[in-house]
């Protein structure tokens, strides 16, 4: 990063449409965001992810200027915007709520945007027409919110949004009022809107699964403070932290320390594993995916095989989960995920003893005591 | 640097990391904030204002300083030396100002200090002032100015008048609790308070409990009924009591002897006029409670007597003590009724009014007027407490109760709310009919002539017409300010230290007694130095009086609509960058007409009603219905009185089905989209 701040900054991926320097926002004596630092690249679809109180909806609004920030800078498209008020940005809102006018149908929720702009009727008859067919409901424009089901609601807000053609598009938790089914169909409908519509736009929820099949990348969050930002790829396979690890995906954790000569020592038993510059004796937190362990009979000892029984098993539709115990682990279980076929080629059972396998390259290792996985 | 400019626009100050960052004020901030400046200011002039002005004045007190006035008599042919009135007044016999306290309006004459034999030698007299205050001497109606010499003669000494000076101190206080009539008033007024209470609660509580837990049947009549008393003056019950318990009353023989005129009169009427409040208090708590508890006490095998006291009472409890609050306050701060059947019964409400209207001590009234807020603010405080509580009673997932059919239980409840209703409705009949009747109780010939007010003291019937015309200059007035500032309470961004003031500044009336009010815009706004004085005398004062005594009730009530209303209305439309005023009058005043048009029933019907906060301001040209009835029924004209109390019901029944009416026709028009 530079200092310069008006010159919008370019990777090998494009402009940066977004900048935010430095936010610090404190309600009273509680600091909510802490020195988050980001850049949001022009026609890219962001999550912020995490659990609640993580200070992912504080910066939406700081970004929106619906709560200010205490500190720090905000820049969309080269203009600095840190102290505008919401009304002098440029971005499109839609809330879970769907926070739709009541007593105003449909068409008219959807053209309140367009009017006192100097468009004339038909123009904005035309735009509201064409923006019901983009959010597929182009029959319900007569309708009261009142009398469309939910994910109709947040199509119809959805549309309202982008009437205006703003600039930046944001999502405060939008599927999380919705059933199960329709928040999976709303998914697609958003995210091919958005691949469609090339808008930039940020999206805040607390569902790692959405956050993973809709963004180009995810920011997750945790106490006011960015813990990782990456594509959904990077940030499942290579978490930079254990609350990330934690956060996204299962994640087995146990207590290890450093061995002598590289590698981690997990009981009586040693990994051979990248020790990412720890040094020997160090305390460390071992994290490895349930579907990473693997279980090959023929193998025998030696290369992170060791031997585990089966203390519990699992079914869980497309896969089995075990729960693994074994002498050199001492009071550490760990968990292994096994595709169907495995599980039936192997006929493995609560009891069943076996040799289990940990590929160097899935052991990520971060400081700290061990924390239940 | 381009980033010094700004820096300077947003305001620099030193924080962890570099500037902090204040917000732009945008347009509609400023026009919010403009507008909530208003409204704000409207309260602080009708409200906030007044009272100060009362509180000082009841600080107020008055002496002669006669050793500031220096007198010299012409005596054989020069000029005795000067002494001054204090010298003179030491050496008379009597008290001064035969031992009256002395007023703002007190006056002695320079006269009556000097001694016959000493006037009888003295041809000319000279005076001056040397109080640092000056115009102290009031000398042929003009004030002492500076030092100089008045000269007077002696046939006009009787035109030389002492003022005294206005200090501050406890001593009106000291007075009131050292004389044992008012004194006495304190506790009258927290008995027939108390008493009123344990007998109404109760009476309330069973009457909801009855449309909430049986099935008896005309559960809507009985509602109705219940809620009559609030379309009449306090009066009224006064009036109805005398009818039929007074020297010529038809039943008075059910007292064996009592007096209605008294305690027990005072709490029969406020027991009238205060049922309805309590009732739709316990309604509504009684309303919310979970049909699911009463299940679960059924499985329990919990028997009815048993459920009632583990399940409904409880559920009820916040509701019960704020309806006990509310009728303590509202019998404690009753004029009419005390006015009427009160009899030499005192209270403190009275007090104020006799010794504003009756004896003129101004400082006085105020002091008892800064009494009666005590008990006042203490019921109020409890009272909002229970109330946020009952809210957080409610739960969403609730499930509601519908009561089962128990005959003789629904039986009993009938006949229960049956009385209720008799008595209710009993005491407006027998107002009616008074009115009609020639001459109470030995002419039962039904005439007409008690409605010609004309011919009576208090109005006559323009002063019904000016009733009207407040009362609606009052809802519409009223409702539009009321909205709008609770609007910019809730709705507004930022601003958070002037949205509380506001919001504290709005809940204040409730706690302010009418009398006390009325008597605070006396002081504040008959001061010929305020600039709004203009006003006193006026409608407007009327209006402006009545909306502010009548805010905090029309003030929650918008507040909670505006509350049912999504937060993030105002962001979406921020967005969209549509100004403010846009989304009030498009979305925020049509989805929220329904409780705008309950805010402006509710200030019509009380303008119709209220005696206490406009009795000490209107005018020879604002005589207004409800005082008429008062004054008609002071002067001994109850009939005409009783009249004109049925004719303020009447308009109200009316505009009421006028509300129904418009309310319907809103739902069925303009709120289609609340049906799915």
């Amino acid at each position: 990063m530079t200092d310069s701040i008006s010159t919008p900054q370019q990777d090998e991926t494009g402009h940066s449409y977004l900048v935010v320097r430095d936010l610090t926002k404190n309600f009273g004596d509680f600091t909510a965001l802490k020195d988050i630092s980001l850049e949001v690249i022009e026609g890219e679809f962001l999550c912020f992810l995490g659990p609640s109180g993580c200070g992912k909806t504080t910066l939406l609004r700081a970004i929106a200027g619906l709560d200010i920030q205490s500190f720090g800078e905000i820049h969309q498209g080269g203009r600095e915007i840190s102290t505008l008020p919401p009304a002098e940005r440029d971005f499109g809102i839609v809330f879970q709520s769907y926070a739709l006018f009541p007593n105003l149908s449909v068409k008219k929720n959807v053209a309140y945007g367009l009017e006192n702009r100097g468009m004339n009727r038909a123009a904005i008859d035309k735009r509201v027409t064409e923006l019901l067919e983009t959010v597929g409901m182009p029959e319900q424009g007569s309708k009261y919110p009142a009398q469309l089901s939910g994910g109709q609601q947040q199509r119809v807000a959805l549309a309202r949004a982008l009437a205006p053609s703003p600039g930046l598009l944001l999502l405060d938790e939008p599927l999380s009022a919705l059933d199960a089914k329709v928040r999976v169909r709303l998914r697609h409908q958003i995210k091919d809107l958005q691949n469609q519509l090339g808008i930039t736009t940020i999206m805040v929820t607390h569902d790692q699964e959405e956050a993973l099949t809709m963004a180009d990348r995810i920011v997750v969050m945790n106490h006011g403070v960015i813990e990782q930002i990456g594509t959904p790829e990077e940030i499942y396979r290579d978490p930079a932290s254990a609350f990330v690890a934690d956060f996204i995906g299962q994640m087995n954790f146990a207590p290890g320390t450093i061995a002598e000569h590289g590698g981690v020592r997990l009981g009586d038993i040693e990994l051979a594993c990248e020790i990412n510059g720890f040094a020997p004796g160090a305390e460390v937190t071992l994290a490895v995916r349930p579907e990473d362990i693997r279980f090959d009979p023929s193998s025998t000892e030696g290369g992170n095989v060791f031997k585990v029984r089966v203390a519990e098993i699992e079914f869980l539709g497309s896969f089995f989960r075990a729960t693994l115990e074994s002498p050199g682990l001492g009071s550490i279980r760990l968990i292994a995920d096994l595709p169907i076929n495995t599980a039936r080629r192997l006929d493995i059972r609560e009891g069943y003893e076996i040799a289990a396998t940990i590929p160097p390259e899935f052991i990520r290792l971060y400081e700290g005591e061990g924390r239940s996985g | 640097m381009a980033d010094l400019a700004e820096a300077k626009a947003v305001g620099v100050t030193a924080g962890p990391r570099g500037r902090a960052v204040k917000q732009k004020t945008g347009r509609d901030d400023w026009l919010m904030r403009g507008f909530m400046l208003v409204i704000g200011l409207y309260l602080l002039i009708a409200l906030a204002f007044p009272l100060f002005a009362m509180l000082s004045k009841s600080f107020e007190a008055y002496e002669f300083r006669l050793q500031h006035v220096e007198i010299e008599l012409w005596q054989d042919g020069a000029w005795s030396p000067a002494e001054t009135l204090q010298d003179y007044a030491a050496r008379m016999e009597g008290p001064l100002n035969d031992g009256l306290v002395p007023s703002e309006r007190t006056r002695i004459q320079a006269l009556e200090l000097i001694p016959k034999e000493l006037r009888e030698a003295t041809p000319r007299y000279r005076f001056r002032d040397l109080s640092p205050e000056k115009e102290m001497i009031l000398y042929d109606g003009v004030l002492s100015q500076d030092e100089s010499w008045l000269e007077a003669e002696a046939e006009n000494l009787r035109r030389v008048l002492i003022r005294p000076v206005a200090h501050f101190s406890a001593g009106n206080y000291l007075r009131y609790f050292s004389t044992p009539t008012l004194r006495q008033s304190i506790t009258n007024s927290l008995f027939i308070s108390t008493l009123t209470m344990l007998i109404v609660v109760p009476l309330a509580f069973f009457f909801a409990y009855a449309l909430t837990r049986s099935r008896m049947p005309f559960k809507g009549v009985f509602k109705t009924v219940a809620m009559m008393p609030i379309l009449v003056p306090s009066i009224l019950p006064g009036i109805a009591l005398i009818y039929l318990f007074g020297k010529q009353g038809i039943i008075n023989w059910v007292l064996f002897g009592a007096d209605i005129y008294g305690p027990i009169g005072i709490v029969i009427a406020a027991s009238f006029f205060t049922f309805p409040h309590a009732f739709i208090i316990v309604l509504v708590a009684l309303s919310i409670s979970d049909a699911r508890l009463y299940e679960a006490s059924t499985v329990l095998r919990a028997s009815r007597w048993r459920t009632f006291w583990t399940v409904t009472i409880p559920g009820a409890r916040y509701g019960l003590i704020s309806a006990a609050f509310v009728v303590f306050t509202l019998t404690i701060t009753d004029f009419g009724s005390v006015k009427v059947i009160g009899g030499q019964y005192n209270v403190l409400a009275l007090d104020i009014y006799k010794q504003v209207v009756g004896q003129q001590n101004f400082q006085m009234g105020a002091v008892v007027s800064m009494v009666l807020l005590i008990p006042a603010v203490i019921a109020f405080a409890v009272d909002r407490q229970a109330q946020k509580r009952q809210v957080a009673l409610l739960s969403a997932r609730a499930v509601p109760f519908s009561p089962k059919r128990h005959r003789r239980f629904d039986f009993a409840m009938l006949g229960y709310c049956s009385l209720i209703a008799v008595f209710i409705a009993g005491i407006l009949a027998i107002c009616q009919y008074a009115a009609f009747v020639k001459l109470w109780p030995y002419n039962h010939t039904m005439v007409l002539e008690n409605y010609d007010f004309n011919r009576m003291d208090g109005g006559g019937w323009s002063s019904y017409g000016n009733s009207i015309v407040m009362s609606l200059a009052t809802a519409v007035i009223g409702t539009l300010i009321v909205f709008t500032g609770a609007y910019m309470v809730e709705k507004g961004r930022g601003f958070q230290h002037g949205r509380s003031a506001f919001q504290l500044l709005a809940m204040m009336p409730m706690a302010i007694p009418g009398m006390v009010l009325g008597l605070a815009y006396v002081f504040f706004f008959n001061n010929p130095d305020n600039p709004v004085n203009f006003i006193y005398g006026t409608m407007i004062i009327l209006v402006v009086s009545t909306v502010t005594h009548f805010y905090t009730v029309a003030h929650l009530t918008a507040v909670t609509a505006l509350k049912q209303m999504d937060n993030e209305f105002e962001a979406v439309s921020a967005s969209l960058k549509q100004p403010f005023y846009r989304m009030f009058s498009k979305v925020t005043v049509p989805v929220c007409l329904p409780a705008i048009l309950d805010i402006s029933i509710y200030l019509f019907v009380n303008a119709m009603t209220t005696v206490s906060a406009v009795v000490f301001l209107y005018s020879s040209d604002t005589q207004l219905a409800s005082i008429a009835a008062l004054n008609m029924e002071d002067a001994g004209d109850t009939a005409p009185a009783a009249a004109m109390c049925m004719m303020i019901f009447y308009v109200n029944v009316f505009v009421r089905l006028l509300h129904a009416g418009a309310t319907r026709g809103i739902y069925t028009t303009t709120q289609a989209w609340r049906t799915r």
